[in-house]
C-alpha cells in the first residue's frame, strides 16, 4: 500500500540527551526518519531538547520544539500543532515511554493523533516482562525460567527453587540501567533493590543466567502486509553475560551454520510478526553452544543502537525504511537506496566482516568499576570493515583511540604473569589485550581461553593467529609475502616495524617495489550481485580498487571518532555541517570517521564516505588516494586534531589555522608568551616536569592550583588541588610525570567563567553569542550550566571580552573555529583555555544565534572573508530569549564512579532550555534534564570548609525559606548555626541510611572527589543511585532553587519551535 | 599486487584468458566448468552438496568460509557436486558443536580443488558484468599455458541432470497421507525431507522414466525436482511431462529444474540469465497472496514470463529485483510451480507454505493454484 493519504503533518519525538545506552544513534535514526517523512511533503515537526544534534538543525524538520521532552510539554505542543500522527520509534526509551505516556493519558486520544510505527500493545507486549513472556510462551518460543518481581521476597523465593547464578533485569530502563548476575544472595538483594528502584514501573525481571552461551542478534524489519526481512545478524564475541553494548560485535554471525542461522531468523521473524511491529525491531538470543539450543533474550521494539550498527554494517537505512513503512509503505514497494535499482524487499549480504569495538569511560573516571555485565558502560563505540576478521579487528582497536597500535596496550604487557592472568579473569574492558598478552606469552592456549571465558573458539583461534603472525614478523626475514599478509591481516606499520625490527624506508621500498598498498572495497548490501550507487568504502588489502576518483577538487574531513565523555555529538555535528558547506561551496566532500551512530557516516551526507580508522596509517592512505586539495581537521574535536602534527610533517595541506598555530595554543609556555606580548593575562602558572618542581612551583603561586597534564581532552585527569597533600598524591596516582610528560600547574582564578566561540578568517572575527557559566571556575565547561547571552557581566567586561578575542584569534592566526575560555574574578578577565577548533558550544550556538558558524567556517578557510559573508564581524546581535544549557549525566550507571563536579568532564550529553524570561529557561533546563524536582523534603548539606561562606548560607537559607528542612552534617551544621539557619545535625552514616527516605535533595561539596573510602563518596554514590537530585556546587544549588521555586508556584511554561 | 602471487598453486582461469591467484586447498586436481558467485553468508556444505552445481565452479561472496566446518547433519546429497570452490579466507580452525572436519580436509575427501586467496568481489563484479564463464580451477600450480590448454580441450556441458538423477526407481518415507511420484533431475535432500515431513512416500523415478510408468504408480501427486544444466537439455523429461500434464489428474509441482521443465512441457520458452541468481536473500512477490518472501536462490535459467501464458500458464510469483518468473500455476489444472527454493537449506524458510499448498492439493483441497 502506498502512504497513507491522511498523513499531512507528523511529530517525531527525539530521544533527548546523550547518556549511556542512548547516545548519537538517535540522532542519526531521527535524522533519517525526519528527511524520509519530508520528502513525502508531510510536514514534519520535531521535539527535542538535545541541541547538540544534527536532526535539531534548520531544514532536517519543518519545525524543531527544543523543548523538554515532558507530557506537558507534548500536551501543549500537540494542542498547538495538531499533527496528524505521531513517531515513537526513533527517540529510543525515552521517546517510546513519553509516546506511551500520552497513550495512557488518552491526550493521543484528545487530539486526535495517531501512533505510527508500534502501537501501545506491541510496546506492552515487548516491554513489560509478564507480557513479554506470556506472548513468547503463547508462540512457542523459548525463554529461560524467570519471574516478574517488585519485592525482594519473591525473588528470593524464585532463587532458591532455580538456583544461581541469577539475572536481574529493571523493566522500561535504558541500556540495562540497575540489572547485573547475582551469584549469592548478598548481590542479589543489592542488585534486586537497585532494579526495583531503576525501573519505570518498579518491576524487575528475574530469569536463570545463561551466561556463557552465544549471544545472537538479528535487526528484523516488518511491514503491515506482513512481509519481513533480517537486515543483519550479529554475533556477540563476549558471551552473554557481557551487555550488548559493551560486547565486541561482528557482523554477520560467524560460527554458525545455515541452519541456526535460519533457525534464529524463523525464531526473529515469528517474534516481530506477534507482536505487529510495523517498523524496525532488534531480537537478542542465546544460543548454547554445547546443543544449538537457543533462548529468546530481549526485543527492542524500535530502532535502537544495534539498529545503528546494523544499517552501517550492512548499508540498509533501517530508520529510513522504518520510516517510510509507518507512512503506510511497503517493504516491496521501496527501492534499495543502495543500488537505486533492487527491491528494498531483500535481506542485504555483506562481503566483508564488521567489527564493532565499545568505547569506554574509564580513562576519565579512575574509581569506576571497569568489570562488565549487564549494565552497558560504554559511552560510545566504533565500527571497522575489512576483508578478514583480524584486520576488522585491529582496525577496531586502533580507531578507538586507547594509543595501541596493534593487540597491546602497556598496562598489560607490564603486568606479571600472575596479575596478567587474574585480570583476563576479571571481565574487563581490556580482556581482549589479557587474552592476546596470555597467548602471547604461552601461559594459555585456546582450549583453556575457552574453558575460562567461553568465548567461541573460532574467534580465540584468530587472535591466536594474529599472535602468530606477530611471531612470524619476530622471528622471520620481511619478505613482501610476511608484509602482505601482516598488512592484509591488519597490522599497522607501527606494529610491523616493531616486530620486524626492520628500518622504516626499508618496509617502504617494499611496499613500493611490490606495490603493497590498501585497496577500497564498497558497502553496497549485496555482495557485488548489483551495480550500487553509493560512495561508501573501506580499505583492505586485496586485488581491484573500486573507488573512482574524481576529477573535482576535494577537501577531506576527519572525523571525531567514537562518543565519548568530552567529545561528544556535537563534533559529529560540526563534521556533517562541514560536509554540507563544503558542498555547497562547490567542492566534493569526503569524509573519514569510524562511528557507525552518527549521521556523518551516513551512507548520503558526504560525497565520499570512507569508513575507516583515523590512524595516521590509515588517514594518509585516504589522502594519498584521494589527493584532496586540503584536510580538515577542526571539526573532529580533539580526535582529528591530534592528526594536525603528523600530517603537516608529511606536508598535507591543513585547512584553516596552521599547524604552528594549533601545536603553539596547546604549549603552555610560548602560549603564555604570546598572550603576555599582546597584554592578556593568563592564570599565573608552569609546566613542571618532577615532583620537585612542582613544590617549586607551589612556593611561587600558592594553593588552590589547578593541575593538569598537557594535551588533553575533556579535563581528563585535571583536579582543583588545595594541599600540599592533594598535589603529591595527584602527582603521584593520576599522572606519570616526566619529561615528555610535563604537568602543568596553574594559579587557581577562582570567579565567573565565560566561554567565547568565534569564527576569525584571521583578520576579522565574528563571535555569535558569549555564554556565561552558572559555575565559578573550577567546574569543566562541559559540566556547567551555561547561560547565552551572558546575564551579569557588564558592557565594559563584554567590550574586553571582544577585544580580547580579537586579538587572540589574530595572534593566533586562526582561521575557522575557536573557542576560548575566560575566567573572571570581578577585576580582571583571564584567559583559561583556548582551544582552535570546534567546541561543544557550536552547535548550541549556531541554533540559538542562527549564525552558520561551520558554514562560515568553512567559507573562511577556503579563503572568503567574513566581512562579504553577510553575518558581519564583532559580537553578533543577542536573541531576544535565553538559552540555558543543562549538562545530563550518566553517573548511575557506572558503579564507583565520583559523580562531583570538578575540572575533569564527567557529562556525557547535555539539554537546552529555552526562554525569554531566564529563570523559566533554567526551569526547562532541569525539567529537560530529567531532574527530579522536589518542591518539599528534606535536604541533607554537607559542605567543604572554602564553601561555608556567606554565600552558601544564603542559598541554603532560602532552601530552608522555601520550606525544606535542612539536615547537615556536624561540620556544617555548625556553621550553618552561625549564619542564624536551623539544622538537624546527622551523622554521615544516618545521612547514607535516609538517602532515598527522608532526605530528597543532596547538597555536598566534597572536600576530595574520586575517593570511594571517603565519608561522603557513599552518600553522593547511593543518592545518584536513587535518582534525587544532587548538587555539588554551590552555584548549581542556587539554580536549582529557580527551579524549585518555578514549580512550587506551578509556574506555566509555554513551548515554541525555534 | 598480482605478481605477489607468482608462486601460489592456486589458479583461476577465466574463457577470456584472465587470471586470479591464490592458495590451493581441498583436493589437488583441476577442472573445467562454469564460474558463478553465490552470496549466501551461511550453508556453504549445503550449497557444495546440491547437486543443481553439478559442473559449476562457485565464487563465493561471503569473504571467510569454512568457519563452523563440515557436519555429518548439513549434506543435501551423499556428497559435493561443485567443481570447485573459490574464496577470500579459508578457516583453518572452525568451530562448530557439529563440525567433525574442516572444508579443507573435507574438499580433499571429495575430490574437489579449492582456491583461497582470492578477490572474490572483483570476481564477482567480473561474472555480474561478462555473465557467467568458462572457468579452469587448479589447485596443484599449473602453468597458465596448461589452464589455457584445458580450458580449450573441454566443452561445457548442459545436460548434467541425467547423470545426478537417480539411477533406479527407489522408495523413501512411510508416510501414508499421499503417494508422491518424484521425478529426480538431482534433487536435494530437503526437498525430500519437506515432502516426508507432511506425511508423503515417495517414488523416485529416474531421468528419463516414462509418463506411462509413473502414471502406472498411481500417484496421488508429481513432483519435479531441482537439478544442474540446461532445461532445453532435458528433451525427454520435457516430452514426458508433457504427458502427465496432459494425461495425469494429480497434482504437480516443480521447484527450479522442474519448474522451468514444466515450462517447457507446457510450450514455454526458458533463457539463460546472465549470471543467474544464486544466494538466500531475493525477494518474492507472490501475485496471489499479495506478500514478498525471501527465497533460497539457485538457477541459472528462468522461464520467458511471455511465453507460458499460451500454455495455460499463469505468472504467480515475480522476483523483486529484476522482475523475472518465479513461478507459475495453470489456469485451471492443479499444477504449480516455483523458479526459487522453498525448502531453503541453505536459506530463509519463508515459502514452505508451498509444501502444504501442494499437500493440500493431493489430499484434494481447493487450494488451487
Amino acid at each position: 500500500m502506498p502512504r497513507k493519504a491522511s498523513l499531512n503533518k507528523l511529530l517525531i519525538i527525539g530521544s533527548g540527551p546523550i547518556i549511556i545506552g542512548q547516545a548519537a544513534e538517535f540522532d542519526y535514526a531521527g535524522t533519517q526518519a525526519c528527511k524520509a517523512i519530508k520528502e513525502e511533503g508531510i510536514e514534519t515537526i520535531l521535539v527535542n531538547s538535545n541541541p547538540a544534534t544534527i536532526m535539531t538543525d534548520e531544514g532536517i524538520a519543518d519545525k524543531v520544539y527544543m523543548e523538554p521532552l515532558t507530557e506537558e510539554a507534548m500536551e501543549d505542543i500537540l494542542k498547538k500543532e495538531r499533527p496528524d500522527g505521531i513517531l515513537a520509534g526513533f527517540g529510543g526509551q525515552t521517546g517510546l515511554n513519553l509516546a506511551m505516556a500520552l497513550e495512557e493519558k488518552g491526550i493521543l486520544e484528545r487530539y486526535k493523533v495517531k501512533l505510527l510505527g508500534v502501537n501501545r500493545e506491541s510496546i506492552e507486549k515487548a516491554e513489560d516482562r509478564e507480557e513479554f513472556k506470556k506472548l513468547m510462551q503463547s508462540i512457542g518460543e523459548p525463554i529461560p525460567p524467570s519471574i516478574i518481581a517488585t519485592t525482594f521476597e519473591e525473588c528470593h523465593a524464585f532463587v532458591k527453587k532455580i538456583g544461581y547464578p541469577v539475572i536481574i533485569r529493571p523493566a522500561y530502563t535504558l541500556g540495562g540501567t540497575g540489572g547485573g548476575v547475582a551469584t549469592n544472595d548478598k548481590e542479589l538483594e543489592l542488585l534486586c533493590q537497585r532494579g526495583i528502584e531503576n525501573s519505570a514501573i518498579g518491576q524487575i525481571l528475574l530469569e536463570k543466567s545463561v551466561a556463557g552461551w552465544k549471544e545472537i542478534e538479528y535487526e528484523v524489519m516488518r511491514d503491515s502486509r506482513d512481509n519481513c526481512i533480517i537486515i543483519c545478524s550479529m554475533e556477540n564475541l563476549d558471551p552473554v553475560g557481557v551487555h550488548t553494548g559493551d560486547s565486541i560485535v561482528v557482523a554477520p554471525t560467524q560460527t554458525l551454520r545455515d541452519e541456526e542461522y535460519q533457525m534464529l531468523r524463523d525464531s526473529a521473524v515469528k517474534i516481530i510478526r506477534s507482536l505487529e511491529i510495523e517498523g524496525g525491531c532488534n531480537v537478542q538470543f542465546a544460543l548454547n553452544p554445547d546443543n544449538g539450543e537457543y533462548i529468546v533474550i530481549e526485543v527492542n521494539p524500535r530502532v535502537s543502537r544495534s539498529s545503528a550498527l546494523a544499517s552501517k554494517a550492512a548499508g540498509y537505512p533501517i530508520a529510513k525504511i522504518a520510516a517510510k513503512i509507518a507512512l503506510g509503505y511497503n517493504l516491496d514497494e521501496l527501492k534499495n537506496y543502495v543500488t537505486r535499482e533492487t527491491s528494498a524487499c531483500f535481506e542485504p549480504v555483506l562481503d566483508y566482516c564488521v567489527v564493532k569495538f565499545p568505547k569506554w569511560p574509564f580513562d576519565k573516571f579512575r574509581t569506576a568499576s571497569r568489570k562488565l555485565g549487564t549494565q552497558m558502560k560504554a559511552t560510545g563505540e566504533v565500527m571497522s570493515i575489512c576483508r578478514t576478521f583480524e584486520s576488522a579487528l585491529l582496525k577496531a582497536l586502533t580507531s578507538v583511540e586507547i594509543k595501541c597500535d596493534g593487540m597491546r596496550i602497556p598496562f598489560v604487557s607490564n603486568l606479571d604473569n600472575e596479575g596478567l592472568m587474574k585480570k583476563l579473569a576479571a571481565c574487563d574492558d581490556e580482556r581482549i589485550f589479557c587474552i592476546a598478552e596470555a597467548l602471547r606469552r604461552e601461559l594459555v592456549d585456546v582450549e583453556s581461553l575457552y574453558e575460562m571465558l567461553r568465548i567461541d573458539r573460532w574467534f580465540l583461534n584468530k587472535i591466536k593467529g594474529i599472535i602468530d603472525l606477530e611471531k612470524t614478523l619476530q622471528t622471520q626475514p620481511l619478505t613482501k609475502e610476511l608484509l602482505y599478509e601482516a598488512e592484509s591481516r591488519g597490522f599497522t606499520d607501527t606494529e610491523i616495524l616493531r616486530l620486524s625490527g626492520v628500518p622504516r624506508e626499508v618496509l617502504q621500498d617494499i611496499r613500493i617495489y611490490n606495490d603493497i598498498f590498501p585497496v577500497y572495497k564498497m558497502v553496497d548490501t549485496c555482495g557485488g550481485e548489483f551495480d550500487a550507487a553509493t560512495p561508501y568504502y573501506y580499505s583492505c588489502y586485496d586485488g581491484e580498487d573500486e573507488v573512482q576518483v574524481s576529477d573535482e577538487e576535494k577537501i577531506l574531513v576527519v572525523g571525531s571518532g567514537p562518543i565519548r565523555i568530552g567529545q561528544g555529538i556535537e563534533f559529529d555535528y560540526c563534521c556533517v555541517q562541514g560536509v554540507w558547506a563544503i558542498k555547497e561551496m562547490g567542492y566534493e566532500a569526503i569524509i573519514m570517521n569510524n562511528n557507525p551512530e552518527t549521521v556523518s557516516t551516513d551512507f548520503d551526507t558526504s560525497d565520499k564516505l570512507y569508513f575507516e580508522s583515523l590512524h595516521i596509517d590509515n588517514v594518509m592512505n585516504v589522502i594519498k588516494k584521494e589527493r584532496p586539495y586540503g584536510v580538515i581537521l577542526q571539526f573532529g574535536g580533539q580526535t582529528s586534531l591530534n592528526l594536525a602534527e603528523k600530517l603537516y610533517s608529511r606536508s598535507i595541506n591543513i585547512l584553516g589555522t596552521p599547524y604552528q598555530y594549533i601545536d603553539l595554543a596547546e604549549d603552555r609556555e610560548k602560549f603564555c608568551q604570546l598572550l603576555g606580548e599582546i597584554g592578556i593575562s593568563v592564570p599565573e602558572g608552569m609546566a613542571v616536569t618532577t615532583q620537585e618542581e612542582a613544590f617549586a612551583a607551589v612556593e611561587k603561586l600558592g594553593y588552590p592550583l589547578v593541575v593538569r597534564p598537557s594535551y588533553v581532552i575533556g579535563g581528563r585527569a585535571m583536579q582543583v588541588v588545595y594541599s600540599d597533600i592533594e598535589l603529591r598524591r595527584y602527582l603521584k596516582e593520576a599522572v606519570s610525570i616526566s619529561a615528555e610528560h610535563p604537568v602543568l600547574i596553574d594559579k587557581y582564578v577562582q570567579g565567573k567563567e565565560i566561554e567565547v566561540d568565534a569564527v576569525s578568517d584571521g583578520e576579522d572575527v565574528l563571535i555569535p553569542g558569549i555564554m556565561e557559566h552558572i559555575e565559578r571556575t573550577g567546574v569543566h565547561s562541559g559540566d556547567s550550566i551555561s547561560v547565552y547571552p551572558h546575564f551579569t557581566l557588564s558592557q565594559e567586561v563584554e567590550d574586553t571580552l571582544i577585544e580580547y578575542t580579537r586579538k587572540i584569534t589574530k595572534a593566533l592566526k586562526v582561521v575557522g573555529l575557536v573557542n576560548i575560555q575566560y575566567a573572571y574574578d570581578g577585576n580582571k578577565i583571564y584567559v583559561i583555555e583556548v582551544n582552535p577548533r570546534a567546541s561543544r558550544t557550536v552547535p548550541i550556538l549556531s541554533k540559538v544565534t542562527k549564525v552558520p558558524m561551520v558554514k562560515l567556517a568553512v567559507a573562511v578557510m577556503l579563503g572568503r572573508k567574513l566581512k562579504d559573508l553577510g553575518y558581519g564581524t564583532g559580537l553578533y546581535k543577542k536573541a531576544d530569549y535565553y538559552a540555558v544549557k543543562v549538562p545530563v549525566f550518566s553517573n548511575a550507571k557506572l558503579t564507583n564512579m565520583d559523580m562531583a563536579l570538578g575540572p575533569e568532564m564527567k557529562s556525557t550529553g547535555e539539554v537546552l532550555g529555552i526562554d525569554t524570561n531566564l529563570s523559566r529557561a533554567v526551569y526547562k533546563g532541569f525539567l529537560a534534564a530529567g531532574t527530579r524536582i522536589p518542591t518539599e523534603g528534606t535536604v541533607f548539606v554537607t559542605l567543604r570548609d572554602p564553601d561555608k561562606n556567606a554565600a552558601a548560607a544564603k542559598t541554603i537559607g532560602r532552601y530552608a525559606k522555601a520550606g525544606f528542612h535542612i539536615c547537615a552534617s556536624e561540620g556544617t551544621g555548625a556553621f550553618l548555626k552561625e549564619a542564624g539557619i536551623e539544622a538537624e545535625i546527622i551523622s554521615y552514616q544516618q545521612a547514607l541510611s535516609q538517602i532515598g527516605e527522608e532526605i530528597h535533595i543532596l547538597i555536598n561539596t566534597p572536600k576530595v572527589a574520586n575517593r570511594p573510602e571517603s565519608d561522603t563518596f557513599p552518600i553522593r554514590r547511593k543518592a545518584i543511585e536513587r535518582g534525587l537530585p544532587v548538587m555539588t556546587c554551590m552555584d548549581t544549588a542556587a539554580a536549582f532553587l529557580i527551579a524549585i521555586s518555578m514549580k512550587q508556584n506551578e509556574t506555566k511554561l509555554e513551548y515554541r519551535p525555534l | 599486487m598480482e605478481n605477489m602471487k607468482e608462486k601460489m598453486e592456486g589458479l583461476i582461469y577465466l574463457e577470456d584468458g584472465s587470471v586470479y591467484r591464490g592458495y590451493g586447498f581441498g583436493a589437488k586436481a583441476t577442472k573445467v566448468g562454469e564460474l558463478v558467485f553465490n552470496t549466501s553468508m551461511t550453508g556453504y556444505q549445503k550449497i557444495l552438496t546440491d547437486p543443481s552445481y553439478k559442473g559449476q565452479i562457485i565464487t563465493m561472496t561471503y569473504p571467510l568460509m569454512g568457519n563452523y566446518g563440515i557436519s555429518d547433519i548439513d549434506n543435501e546429497s551423499g556428497g559435493i557436486h561443485a567443481f570447485g570452490l573459490v574464496i577470500k579466507d579459508l578457516c583453518k580452525n572452525p568451530s562448530n558443536t557439529n563440525c567433525v572436519k574442516t572444508l579443507d580436509e573435507w574438499l580433499k575427501e571429495q575430490d574437489t580443488p579449492g582456491v583461497w586467496g582470492i578477490d572474490t568481489r572483483k570476481l564477482t563484479k567480473k561474472i555480474r558484468t561478462q555473465g557467467t564463464i568458462k572457468c579452469v580451477i587448479s589447485s596443484e600450480g599449473i602453468s597458465i599455458e596448461d589452464a589455457k590448454r584445458i580450458c580449450g580441450s573441454q566443452e561445457l556441458r548442459g545436460d548434467w541432470m541425467k547423470e545426478v538423477s537417480v539411477k533406479e526407481r527407489t522408495s523413501l518415507g512411510e508416510g501414508g497421507c499421499c503417494r508422491v511420484a518424484v521425478l529426480d533431475f538431482g534433487v536435494k535432500a530437503n526437498i525430500l525431507k519437506s515432502l516426508m515431513s507432511r506425511g508423503c512416500s515417495l517414488e523416485m523415478f529416474p531421468y528419463g522414466t516414462s509418463a506411462q510408468e509413473i502414471l502406472d504408480y498411481q500417484p496421488d501427486g508429481i513432483f519435479l525436482t531441482n537439478g544442474p544444466g540446461d532445461p532445453e537439455e532435458a528433451k525427454e523429461a520435457v516430452r514426458e511431462t508433457a504427458i502427465l500434464l496432459r494425461d495425469a489428474d494429480v497434482p504437480i509441482f516443480g521447484i527450479c529444474m522442474g519448474h522451468q521443465i514444466l515450462a517447457l512441457a507446457a510450450g514455454g520458452k526458458t533463457y539463460k540469465l546472465k549470471y543467474g541468481h544464486r544466494g538466500g536473500n531475493h525477494g518474492v512477490y507472490d501475485t496471489e497472496t499479495k506478500r514478498s518472501y525471501i527465497t533460497s536462490q539457485n538457477h541459472g535459467y528462468a522461464v520467458k514470463m511471455e511465453s507460458i501464458m499460451l500454455g495455460g500458464m499463469e505468472v504467480t510469483h515475480l522476483n523483486l529485483n529484476d522482475g523475472t518468473v518465479e513461478g507459475m500455476a495453470h489456469r485451471e489444472l492443479p499444477v504449480f510451480s516455483v523458479q526459487f527454493h522453498p525448502e531453503a537449506s541453505p536459506g530463509p524458510n519463508d515459502s514452505q507454505y508451498l509444501f502444504d499448498k501442494f499437500v493440500t492439493l493431493m489430499k484434494g483441497g481447493k487450494n488451487h493454484a
